[in-house]
């Protein structure tokens, strides 16, 4: 005999399958944006694959997520990835002004669920002779500038990272002789080339806070110090703006900053790159730099007639 | 050769300090055994190649200090002169040896060039230069043949550790919490030199 016979909901009363497992896919993708919004955890993208990626292979994910140049967060390569657990990438607010028609401000939030957001798999040549290959998720810049209508004049684009000593330790320590925030720059056509990425992740999923979360530039035929980090302001401009390490050593570190095999930094030779991601001492590889890093064919045109040796 | 146990300890009393050398070299042994075991990084090489430098920096200043540290402090450990010199020698040696082998797999051309045309690596490589001289000379044989000539070579070390100081500066993009306490130790020790003597 029963001890206890409970109620029974009637089978009209009963939710349908589907409907209960799509309010929970919804509660999920809210939780999942949530969770985007309030900490520094990666969460995935939307993306699709977009051209100029080639057959490259990426280097592994943790060293492309731990092996990193960010003065903000302290001078080692490790320093990055270790000492940015304090930094809040959202919510964020990307301005472009300056010499446009239109002024935007765009909700990073908002660009993370763009459609136009594309995988982009690029070689990165750092200056110090060491490359990569980082698949990127991002959205070009120059479709960005269109929206913000450029005037005629226009003819550089400046960009401005972020001041945030509270959260980037690095931005503390007075030794180095950086002036923060880090700025960079680019001639309007270099901002307009169709390589030249505004990338919001990594991997496929949102950047973490060591690879310029929540936004950053990536300009693949340029050494990697071009390619700013949490990106606040972009303006555009009828000259040559400054640019961090530019102000700190210009015999060492140019404007154009073009990957150049033939161009020497003062210290070392920029012929040849070690290749990231052996972990071996000895098996780690050199390979030969190539000219713009080999995007000469996207490129070249933007510096036919100018002398490359002057213009480093 | 007597074996009695008198004369042997008096030998391990004499000689006990060579086990030091070993024992400075471990840090070497340990990169070495990283650098296989896959712990020094996405970037070994440059890792490997740095921290051997560093290790010659730093018994290049031990060797600098222990004059100023008998001097102002009254410690005595002169005797260990020999000893941080020639294991300041040994990373050096090494530092270069992983940067014409390891770095740049033994590439005359680039390494030509570098030597010739770079300040950086002039700077480090004229301080290697100047120990040579050094080590070869760090012996009682030596000393006693060379005489006072002996203690004028050896000053060299001073202008090794200038050259070396730079180099080590210029290893970095800016000055950093990392290369300034030693640079600071650097110029402290060869201020030091400079201090009228006590009055005896």
């Amino acid at each position: 005999m029963a001890l206890f016979q409970y109620p029974r909901p009637k089978p009209s009363e009963i939710t349908p399958k589907e409907a209960y497992l799509s309010r929970r896919a919804l509660i999920g993708g809210a939780a999942a944006l949530s969770a985007l919004a309030t900490t520094a955890k990666a969460a995935s993208l939307q993306t699709h694959p977009g051209p100029y990626s080639g057959n490259l292979t990426p280097t592994p994910h943790e060293d492309v997520t731990h092996y990193n140049n960010f003065y903000e967060f302290g001078m080692g390569k490790a320093d990055p990835a270790a000492r940015s657990q304090d930094f809040h990438p959202l919510p964020w607010t990307l301005e472009i002004t300056g010499l446009v028609r239109k002024p935007v401000r765009l909700d990073v939030e908002q660009l993370l669920r763009s459609a136009a957001m594309e995988e982009r798999i690029y070689r990165m040549r750092c200056v110090e002779a060491w490359s990569m290959v980082i698949p990127w998720d991002g959205i070009p810049l120059a479709s960005l500038l269109k929206d913000a209508d450029p005037d005629p004049r226009a003819t550089h684009v400046a960009f401005e990272s972020v001041l945030r000593p509270s959260e980037m330790p690095g931005q503390s320590d007075g030794l180095s002789g950086i002036q923060w925030p880090y700025v960079e720059g680019l001639r309007l056509d270099e901002a307009m080339n169709p390589l030249t990425l505004l990338a919001l992740g990594v991997y496929g999923e949102t950047l973490p806070n060591q690879n310029g979360a929540p936004i950053r530039l990536v300009v693949p035929w340029k050494y990697g110090f071009k390619g700013i980090k949490s990106i606040q302001r972009i303006r555009l401009l009828d000259h040559e703006p400054p640019t961090t390490w530019n102000r700190l050593a210009s015999d060492e570190y140019g404007f154009y900053a073009n990957v150049n095999p033939q161009v020497d930094h003062p210290r070392w030779s920029q012929a040849t790159e070690r290749v990231i991601g052996a972990h071996s001492l000895f098996g780690a590889t050199r390979q030969p730099t190539l000219m713009f890093n080999g995007y000469g064919e996207q490129v070249a045109d933007l510096y036919r007639g100018m002398d490359l040796r002057k213009n480093f | 050769m007597s074996s009695d146990p008198a004369s042997a300890l008096r030998a391990v009393k004499r000689h006990w300090r060579v086990i030091l050398y070993p024992i400075g070299m471990m840090p070497a042994a340990w990169l070495v055994w990283q650098g296989q075991h896959g712990e020094l990084g996405a970037d070994p090489v440059n890792v490997f190649e740095r921290s051997l430098g560093l290790w010659a920096f730093r018994f290049l200043l031990a060797c600098l200090a222990l004059a100023p540290l008998k001097r102002f402090a009254g410690i005595n450990l002169l005797r260990y002169r020999r000893l941080t010199g020639l294991l300041a020698f040994f990373y050096a040696s090494l530092h270069v040896l992983a940067y014409i082998g390891l770095d740049h797999g033994f590439d005359w051309g680039v390494l030509w060039t570098d030597i010739t045309h770079r300040p950086f690596i002039i700077l480090g490589m004229s301080a290697l230069v100047l120990l040579v001289p050094l080590a070869l000379t760090s012996n009682a044989f030596s000393m006693r043949l060379m005489k006072r000539q002996w203690k004028v070579l050896h000053r060299l070390i001073y202008l090794a550790a200038v050259l070396a100081g730079i180099h080590f500066f210029l290893s970095f993009k800016t000055l950093n919490g990392v290369s300034a306490p030693y640079l600071a130790g650097l110029g402290v020790l060869l201020m030091s030199r400079f201090l009228p003597q006590r009055p005896r």
